[in-house]
């Protein structure tokens, strides 16, 4: 169970292969659940050339650890690893990885799902998009 | 001295609306997480959805505060 926090870009399918050969799990796991957030160039309706994420250093490391805790508790999982993206970003950028990997297919499914709803719901991120002319701030998550 | 106090950090368009990211307050001066806002923004409106923690875990308004507590005050999440 890993998490990390990436103050620059990362490469998400490279860190994936990392990881999984540095495992101890190999020949244990049937299934791995690999999900990538990116950035779009768009969102409501405007056009989006940049991104600042901001987060809550210590807060947030603290509740994605604690959801990793709850997935491997309601899951049987064998391991599972989030990376985040803080800083400024650019369109087509990674943001998130989130990996899962277990004997079967359903538990890799279910619990790469719990990790990405329960981080965007309760880990302290904050989105600040640059428009054209001008930046806001993201108000809520989609 | 830095025993009898709490500190305050706001984050996002908290820390941009009220110009400062961390405040400090006297420990006198707070029982709960809302008397910290208070004593920290001049009794300013707080805004609908803020989210409050204290020492990095969520909690609600009436949350009661001690000195070297950490209270952050800040919008909904959107990480992700």
């Amino acid at each position: 169970m890993l998490i990390e926090i990436k103050d620059s870009p990362f490469e998400p399918y490279q860190r994936l292969l990392e990881y999984q050969s540095d495992a101890n799990f190999a020949g244990k796991y049937g299934a791995t659940a690999v999900f990538v957030g990116s950035m779009r160039e768009f969102n409501q309706g405007d056009d989006v050339t940049a991104m600042s994420l901001e987060h809550y250093p210590g807060m947030t490391e603290k509740y994605l650890q604690k959801i990793s805790e709850e997935a491997d508790t309601k899951w049987e999982i064998l391991d599972s690893l989030i990376v985040h993206r803080v800083g400024e970003m650019l369109p087509n950028d990674p943001i998130v990885l989130v990996a899962v990997w277990s004997a079967h297919r359903a538990e890799a499914f279910d619990a790469s799902r719990y990790l990405m709803e329960e981080l965007k719901s309760r880990a302290p991120f904050w989105k600040k998009e640059s428009l054209v002319e001008k930046s806001r701030w993201v108000e809520k998550n989609t | 001295m830095s025993n009898t106090v709490i500190t305050i950090k706001f984050f996002a368009s908290l820390r941009e609306d009220l110009g400062q990211g961390e405040a400090e307050i006297s420990e006198a001066d707070a029982k709960t997480v809302l008397d910290a806002w208070n004593g920290a923004t001049n009794n300013m409106a707080m805004p609908e959805n803020t989210l409050m923690a204290v020492n990095m875990d969520y909690v609600e308004g009436s949350h009661p505060v001690k000195a070297g507590d950490e209270v952050a005050f800040f919008p909904p999440v959107t990480g992700g």
